[in-house]
């Protein structure tokens, strides 16, 4: 018999490792959103002295590759300090699973922003993040690095979905190469301004479709 | 009932996507592998040819017969695909001059008649698209109003290949008749397991298929109504009354008159008692699910549900796992992550799609296979829940 995955993301599938929801923890962070498909939450918990993840859990609404990267994710995420665990990359999980379809890359990737999100919530609940950098092109560009384009399974920008993007005065305004009667256009809309819409200086989203 | 293999305790609940091919199918094709092995020739041909010529007709008579029309009304083709672009564009590019460019589908039709209508949209026809109910109905009104002077062709299917609804046609097509324009209905899921009567509906073109009925794969049927104007679509010899060209497949056409031969009244009656039972199972013992199509008027092979709160490609590879193969809507289970588009055209959002999964049913089911299948996708579903951060826990 043959599975679309290797054995270890099968395993991890089957029998996800730190799931659930965790009460009251010290940082939380969630990725996705159900307009898009996946979704997937990160809670932990931190020792206070010495910044290390102490436990950890996390939810999921996915596909198989979304919940097993979770599972391992949080399984590497376990014990190391805040610093150390943000440098845990999407590559390192896929690599620890043995390898994940390509077009699922997203499913992977999802997850470890859901970690990183549980960390800087964590931070900025903390002060433990003094400088606030104001939103900038840059800044949204990254932002929006994390909205994935439904087409191709990849993010927005590198598949060139956005055209242009303006910021002024807390106004952000995306111009998106999408029709606006496309199938995904309400929903990567909607994604886009939950994405946008958290910065801490940023009041409008406007997200324009080119038809 | 069957061979051994890996696959043998695998219980198959995606039969149409495609169907376990019936042991007394092959038996009918060997001999025209093996014996009559020659083309169809002419009655002026030499005796192999004439012999295979006389299997290739009296297949063609009995699937024509089926849905009561003359045996010189059928050809075969390739498929259900070769059939639907056949009748598009046959009828288009025939009338193109003479009548009109405009065509109109359902919005929810399956991809041979979708993807036609697109391609004659960029050779210059206009295409209408057709709404559909929460149920996934055309709306009479809606046709009746699309419908112009220059409107060639409606084409409407019969039932829905995921959601199992199954259209109006008498409604359907005497609207077409009233405002004179042909009707094409695509019959790939419902030929064979609902009745279809061309003396009783005047249906212009009906798009027919082996494979969904345990017949080999690799042909189908057109039905074309006596004088309907359509132009030749892939050009060559003059088979199939000069509609079809190249050497006629001999085996899979007496394969595929055998297997509507063996679908019976008794078994469509079994296949509905199983959509029936895991409809009403999951809806009673699983909350928050909801079932996609209309409850009365559907497919007799066809279930489904959409389990909130969970993705389908999980349930699915789950399933898998424990020995069950079934499909789901889910844009992460098709190769274009695409989520899909008969669900969207419901009213549908990618949530109800996402957790979309259809059964269905055939031959080889039984009704254990209903139980089993439905106490395994609940302990699945509530698995997923407990570790879904939409779920109400």
């Amino acid at each position: 018999m043959k599975f679309p995955y290797s054995q270890k993301v099968l395993e991890h599938f089957k029998n996800p490792h730190n799931v659930g929801k965790m009460e009251n923890p010290d940082g939380k962070g969630l990725e996705g959103s159900p307009a898009c498909g996946d979704m997937v939450a990160v809670y932990i918990k931190v020792n206070p002295d010495t910044k290390v993840i102490d436990d950890i859990k996390f939810e999921s609404y996915g596909c198989a590759s979304n919940i097993a990267t979770a599972s391992i994710i949080t399984d590497l995420a376990r014990g190391k300090t805040l610093d150390e665990a943000k440098k845990i990359t999407w590559k390192q999980a896929a690599e620890e699973l043995g390898g994940l379809p390509p077009v699922k890359a997203h499913c992977s990737v999802l997850a470890v922003e859901g970690l990183r999100a549980a960390i800087k919530d964590y931070e900025e609940k903390h002060g433990l993040i003094t400088e606030k950098e104001s939103t900038t092109e840059e800044v949204v560009k990254k932002r929006l690095k994390h909205v994935m384009n439904p087409l191709t399974g990849l993010d927005v920008i590198r598949t060139n979905l956005i055209l242009k993007i303006s910021v002024e005065d807390g106004a952000v305004r995306v111009v998106v190469d999408l029709p606006a009667n496309h199938q995904f256009a309400p929903a990567i809309k909607e994604d886009i301004v939950e994405k946008l819409g958290s910065l801490w200086d940023v009041e409008k989203v406007d997200v324009v479709f080119t038809a | 009932m069957g061979g051994r293999n890996i696959f043998e305790n695998v219980i198959y609940l995606d039969n149409s996507a495609s169907t376990r091919m019936d042991e007394q199918v092959l038996e009918a094709m060997k001999p025209y592998f093996f014996d009559t092995y020659a083309v169809a020739t002419s009655e002026f041909g030499y005796s192999m040819g004439i012999d295979a010529k006389e299997a290739l007709e009296k297949s063609r008579g009995s699937i024509a017969s089926k849905i009561a029309a003359n045996w010189d009304e059928v050809i075969f083709t390739s498929g259900s695909t070769e059939s639907s672009n056949t009748a598009l564009k046959g009828v288009a590019w025939a009338l193109k001059e003479k009548k009109g460019k405009h065509i109109i589908v359902s919005k929810i039709e399956d991809f041979p008649v979708l993807n036609t209508a697109k391609a004659l949209e960029r050779q210059g026809f206009s295409v209408t698209f057709l709404d559909v109910d929460a149920e996934g109905f055309v709306n009479l009104e809606g046709l009746r109003n699309a419908i112009t002077k220059e409107t060639v062709l409606v084409s409407i299917q019969h039932g829905n290949q995921e959601i199992g609804t199954v259209q109006d046609l008498k409604a359907i097509s005497e609207i077409c008749e009233e405002k004179d324009v042909l009707l094409h209905t695509d019959a790939t899921h419902s030929f064979t397991r609902l009745p279809l009567n061309v003396k009783e509906l005047p249906v212009d073109l009906i798009t027919m298929s082996a494979h969904t009925i345990h017949g080999p794969r690799g042909i189908g049927a057109l039905y074309i109504r006596k004088d309907t104007p359509i132009t030749k679509f892939m050009d060559g010899g003059f088979q199939e009354f000069n509609l079809r060209a190249g050497v006629e497949d001999i085996p899979s056409a007496v394969g595929f008159a055998k297997a509507v031969e063996l679908v019976t009244e008794e078994e469509n009656m079994r296949l509905k008692a199983m959509r029936d039972r895991i409809i009403d199972k999951a809806l009673s013992d699983i909350p928050d699910v909801t079932l996609n199509g209309s409850r009365e008027k559907r497919l007799p092979q066809n279930a489904n549900l959409t389990f909130h709160y969970v993705e389908g490609e999980s349930i699915t590879l789950h399933m898998d796992m424990r020995g069950f193969a079934v499909s789901t809507g889910s844009a992460c289970f098709s190769r274009s992550l695409e989520a899909s588009h008969v669900i969207m055209g419901i009213g549908g959002d990618h949530e109800r799609a996402h957790g979309s999964v259809r059964f269905t049913f055939g031959r080889y089911n039984r009704m254990e296979d209903v139980d089993a299948a439905i106490e395994a996708i609940s302990e699945i579903v509530a698995k997923l829940r407990e570790i879904s951060p939409l779920a109400k826990k």
